[in-house]
């Protein structure tokens, strides 16, 4: 946010500003590092099954943050890349007993990119609710597209997908095993999300998402900047797709659905928007909540209750929770 | 029989006014929306579900309380209308001024509340609403079969639409609403209550949704999904024609559902996704829409 004002400050003190960047880093890296422990014994007390779909969300809310919370662009389209991921994936699996799985997921994470560069292009053209109502149009053509196109299975998906070899060595049809992969899978998307936001491209990128008319005037190619941005975006959501595809064995029409777009934007901004770790909470909130209600009696109100945190989000809790925890650290122990 | 490019004319009129009844309600919807957003800058994500509880509204009205047709034409839009000015007041009212995707994500949830408490209540599969006798029948016109329900629903769409026009363009109500559009705070200043003028312009945007919502019982199953997919394209239709004018809204809308028509006849395949097959090539060659002024 206030990178670029703070650029000549940053010249006369160089060593300040540089051991708060470090500081701030090192804490950051310790708190992920500490997270992955956390990670690798979680199936010993946790059903590996819903961890695997806890990261796979993780992944999916973690990508979509990427372009609401540091590029500023609400898509409201993701559903799309999420099933082109899972469907590509699921037929190239399916068709090719012998391909092994990792090619699988890259084939489907590669279609999902180009989408990406599809939609972008044309999304781009537009701003603000223009952008949401374009890319979610859009996300309906696909829609329709996988209810009609042979090779998706129609109302009934794919069924079946086989979890194949890693490498053609690595039996994935373990669960536990399959939670190491798609751990893996998650820390090298997460690492890449990172890497970006904390990249000079990253800062470029919040600097448009806070004052484009000054972005443009210092000369940054605006229109480039968001499309990269959304082609990666894009392009990890195919990952999260086609990673949950082979974990469920499963494509099915309900990631293509604009249920599954807004799902994604409620665990983001319950989370908290712009957040490093709010995606991630908020998927881990919004999957057990879901699980936890479609067991019991409340099964038929999910729509409704996910609904009901929509609307108390935006009016009471913007900052989401993350958010929150921050402002209370920081009011607390500075 | 005729025929044009080997269809028969008959089959080709048909399709042409299933196309036209379709356009009528994209018209409507898009409309509402325009007004809403033109004053409250805010995209109203529960227009479907506001549709969709206008219609279920007919249906009630006509199980338990013995409200016919053409009384719940006027009655549905009324109550519809005023539960949106409660929402105006109490929810929108809190975020105006804010970044205007917090507008889209709240009626967004909105719209989750109002389609999946239906759901629960009515489950998916809707019931039908009979068509009212003074419509049943229609009339041969030779070349095709005209059923009175649909000519009528064009009809009335199109004088609702144009009446619409009317009071915005040319009377001065309409004019408060333009200039409150153009700048509200300078509208304060001049003494007209803005807040209200907002208020009821959100009930008028979504009694026009209601409205539509009624038209449509009759012809659609009335179930609780019947407004959120019949939205997203008339999303698109928004974008295809820009919101800046009222008179756009109203021609998009109808255009696009003859669009829609005809994509029936000729390759039905396409006849789901060729609006959204139309935005995409608007945006390529007119990315501010066919009427839109650049935002």
């Amino acid at each position: 946010m206030s990178s670029v004002e703070n650029l000549p400050l940053a010249a006369l003190q160089p060593s300040v500003e540089q051991e708060r960047m470090r500081a701030a880093r090192r804490r950051r890296v310790g708190f992920c590092l500490a997270l992955l422990g956390v990670a690798l014994v979680a199936p010993l007390a946790i059903y590996p099954v819903f961890l695997m779909k806890l990261l796979c969300f993780a992944l999916f809310a973690c990508a979509f943050n990427l372009l609401l919370g540091y590029a500023g662009l609400l898509s409201f389209g993701h559903a799309a890349f999420l099933a082109t991921g899972g469907y590509v994936t699921g037929y190239l699996l399916s068709q090719y007993s012998g391909l092994s799985t990792e090619l699988g997921i890259l084939a489907g994470t590669v279609a999902s990119g180009v989408l990406g560069l599809g939609f972008g292009l044309l999304a781009i053209r537009r701003q603000g609710i223009y952008f949401a109502m374009i890319t979610l149009a859009l996300a309906q053509l696909v829609f329709f597209v996988y209810v009609q196109a042979p090779f998706t299975g129609g109302e009934n998906g794919l069924q079946g997908v086989p979890r194949g070899h890693l490498f053609g060595l690595i039996d994935l049809s373990s669960n536990l095993a399959m939670y190491y992969f798609v751990l893996a899978v998650f820390v090298f998307g997460f690492a890449v999300i990172q890497r970006t936001i904390h990249s000079p491209y990253g800062q470029v990128l919040k600097a448009i998402r806070d004052n484009e008319p000054r972005a443009i005037s210092l000369g940054y190619n605006v229109a480039a900047h968001k499309l990269l941005a959304f082609v990666i975006s894009a392009t990890l959501t195919g990952l999260a797709g086609a990673t949950k595809t082979v974990v469920f064995q499963l494509a099915s029409l309900t990631d293509a659905h604009w249920h599954m777009s807004g799902e994604v934007i409620l665990m983001t901004l319950l989370g908290g928007v712009g957040t490093v770790l709010g995606p991630l909470v908020g998927a881990g909130v919004v999957v057990t909540l879901q699980s936890y209600l479609s067991n019991g009696p409340l099964g038929d109100w999910v729509h409704v209750i996910l609904g009901v945190i929509f609307v108390l989000c935006v009016l009471l809790f913007r900052a989401g929770i993350v958010g929150w925890l921050r402002k209370l650290v920081r009011r607390n122990f500075k | 029989m005729t025929l044009i490019f080997g269809i028969p004319l008959g089959v080709l009129l048909g399709q042409l006014l299933l196309g036209l009844i379709n356009g009528a309600f994209y018209a409507l919807l898009s409309l509402g929306l325009a007004i809403i957003f033109g004053l409250l800058r805010i995209i109203n994500f529960a227009h479907g579900a506001l549709y969709m509880l206008g219609a279920f509204a007919a249906l009630l009205g006509l199980q338990h309380l013995g409200v016919n047709y053409w009384m719940a034409l006027v009655l549905s839009p009324l109550v519809v209308g005023a539960l949106g000015m409660a929402i105006e007041r109490h929810l929108l009212r809190r975020i105006a001024g804010e970044d205007h995707l917090y507008g889209l994500l709240l009626t967004f949830g909105l719209a989750l509340i109002l389609e999946g408490g239906f759901v629960k209540l009515f489950g998916v599969s809707g019931a039908s609403y009979p068509t009212p006798d003074l419509l049943k029948g229609g009339v041969n016109l030779g070349f095709m079969f005209l059923p009175g329900y649909r000519a009528w629903v064009v009809v009335a769409a199109l004088v609702v639409c144009f009446a619409t026009w009317f009071m915005i363009e040319r009377t001065r109500l309409g004019s408060y609403l333009r200039a409150g559009t153009e700048n509200p705070k300078l509208m304060q200043a001049f003494g007209i209550n803005v807040p209200l003028l907002i208020t009821l312009t959100y009930g008028y945007g979504v009694a026009l949704a209601a409205f539509a919502g009624v038209l449509a019982a009759p012809i659609y199953p009335v179930s609780p999904t019947m407004g959120a997919n019949l939205l997203i394209v008339v999303f698109a239709v928004v974008v295809i024609g820009g919101m800046g004018s009222i008179m756009g809204a109203i021609v998009t809308g109808l255009a696009m559902g003859l669009i829609e028509g005809l994509t029936k006849v000729f390759y039905p395949q396409a006849a789901s996704t060729v609006v959204f097959l139309v935005m995409v090539i608007v945006l390529l060659f007119r990315p501010a829409g066919l009427f839109g002024k650049e935002a």
